[in-house]
């Protein structure tokens, strides 16, 4: 008497899963063939390796080398360089960037290539990391921020 | 598990622990948003506006842990045909959408100063956009199949249930978009058993998260006693009006 209404619910479970295992397979297919077009930036070494044509909009993405900011004599132009372990760019940007733009920390610059294979931004977005540091400790770099954590923890 | 099928065993339970869960809630996160607003040091690079991460975080954790309760709920609705599991998923529904909602519009505050700006379509932003939809999609959908196909009662219609689980795809995807994809987004600063946050950041977050989670828990338990309610409502006035019905008919 209670076969039956078992062998429903095992069924409705099988077709449950085989219809979860489906989805997720579709989903991950999906990701799988977006991984390059939904990614926010070209990094550095991407940049170098396959440069996008000159004039079209994109974006750059990577770590601001230490010591690369300057201030051009306008007072408004600033140059610095966008590096990944692989490759550095030249960007030139003119005008304001957020407070968390520093020197050693990710930033991602919207803007066109130039034919001299340097980049010009028209607008700077600074990238926070995962580090989240008091004030207190702000002297340190990230990497003894982070072990200052460790060892507090 | 169908311990809990009879609604009334339920609802004795809910009486009392709906107002405990709201009560204690409220009580946690309160205390824990006028610490941070007070006395929680600013952060090295963000200063103040490090602070949203109190509010931000739990409702992210919360608008994707109702989705995957919305989704455990739809299996179980559609497997084991549990009664309470098709009133438990429409009554996540809300309180989901409402902290994906809150955790968008608190990023967007957040991002003003940080980024540089209010809003990026980035993979993180875009799949947590979708997720908003999907709740809102899901209540539409749940309330139109309740309306024409179950006389007002929940569950009667099985096509939320399966649109609750489709949905889920994108919990996964959410989480992921930061490592899979080059995003402006950071990556998880907890994972498991490590934090990139200083403990006293850590520590602020994990008691804002208990806090927003008891609410989450309570407006659910709420919700669920509203949709019994209603439906006993509904079912006390359709006996009425047969009643009435077959009155008039003896004196005719």
């Amino acid at each position: 008497m209670s076969l039956t209404p078992m062998k429903a619910k095992h069924q409705r479970l099988v077709l449950a899963l085989i219809a979860l295992v489906a989805l997720i397979g579709a989903g991950l297919l999906a990701a799988w063939a977006l991984r390059s077009q939904a990614s926010f930036f070209y990094l550095p070494a991407e940049y170098a390796a396959n440069p996008p044509e000159a004039g079209r909009p994109v974006r750059l993405g990577g770590m601001v080398e230490k010591g690369s900011i300057r201030t051009l004599a306008d007072g408004v132009t600033i140059t610095f360089v966008i590096h990944d372990d692989k490759a550095r760019v030249p960007v030139t940007f003119k005008g304001i960037v957020p407070d968390l733009f520093v020197e050693g920390s990710g930033a991602v610059a919207e803007g066109r290539r130039q034919p001299d294979g340097t980049f010009r931004a028209d607008n700077v977005l600074a990238k926070h990391d995962e580090n989240y540091v008091p004030r207190e400790m702000k002297d340190m770099t990230s990497e003894q921020a982070r072990q200052a954590i460790e060892e507090t923890k | 598990m169908h311990g809990f099928a009879n609604p009334a065993r339920f609802l004795r339970l809910a009486r009392w622990l709906t107002p405990l869960l709201l009560v204690s809630g409220l009580a946690i996160t309160g205390i824990t948003l006028v610490w941070a607003l007070l006395s929680a040091p600013a952060e090295r690079l963000q200063g103040d506006s490090a602070k949203i991460l109190f509010v931000h975080v739990p409702a992210a954790w919360l608008g994707m842990g109702g989705w995957s309760a919305l989704a455990i709920a739809s299996l179980t609705e559609l497997v084991w045909r549990h009664p309470l599991a098709a009133i438990g998923a429409r009554a996540v529904a809300i309180p989901g959408a409402f902290f994906a909602a809150l955790c968008l519009a608190t990023g967007s505050l957040w991002g003003r100063p940080a980024w540089g700006a209010w809003w990026v379509w980035d993979g993180r932003l875009t799949s947590m956009l979708v997720l908003l939809f999907l709740y809102l999609a899901y209540i539409a959908l749940a309330e139109a199949a309740d309306r024409d196909g179950g006389n007002g009662r929940a569950g009667q219609s099985r096509i939320p249930a399966i649109f609750g689980l489709v949905g889920a795809i994108n919990i996964p995807i959410i989480h992921y978009s930061v490592l899979w994809w080059n995003s402006l987004h950071q990556p998880p600063s907890i994972a498991m058993g490590k934090s990139a946050m200083a403990p006293v950041f850590l520590y602020g977050l994990l008691a804002a998260s208990l806090g927003f989670s008891l609410i989450f828990g309570g407006v659910v338990l709420a919700r669920m006693r509203t949709i019994l309610a209603n439906a006993q409502t509904e079912a006390r006035l359709r006996r009425k009006a047969l009643q009435e019905d077959f009155g008039e008919r003896e004196d005719a």
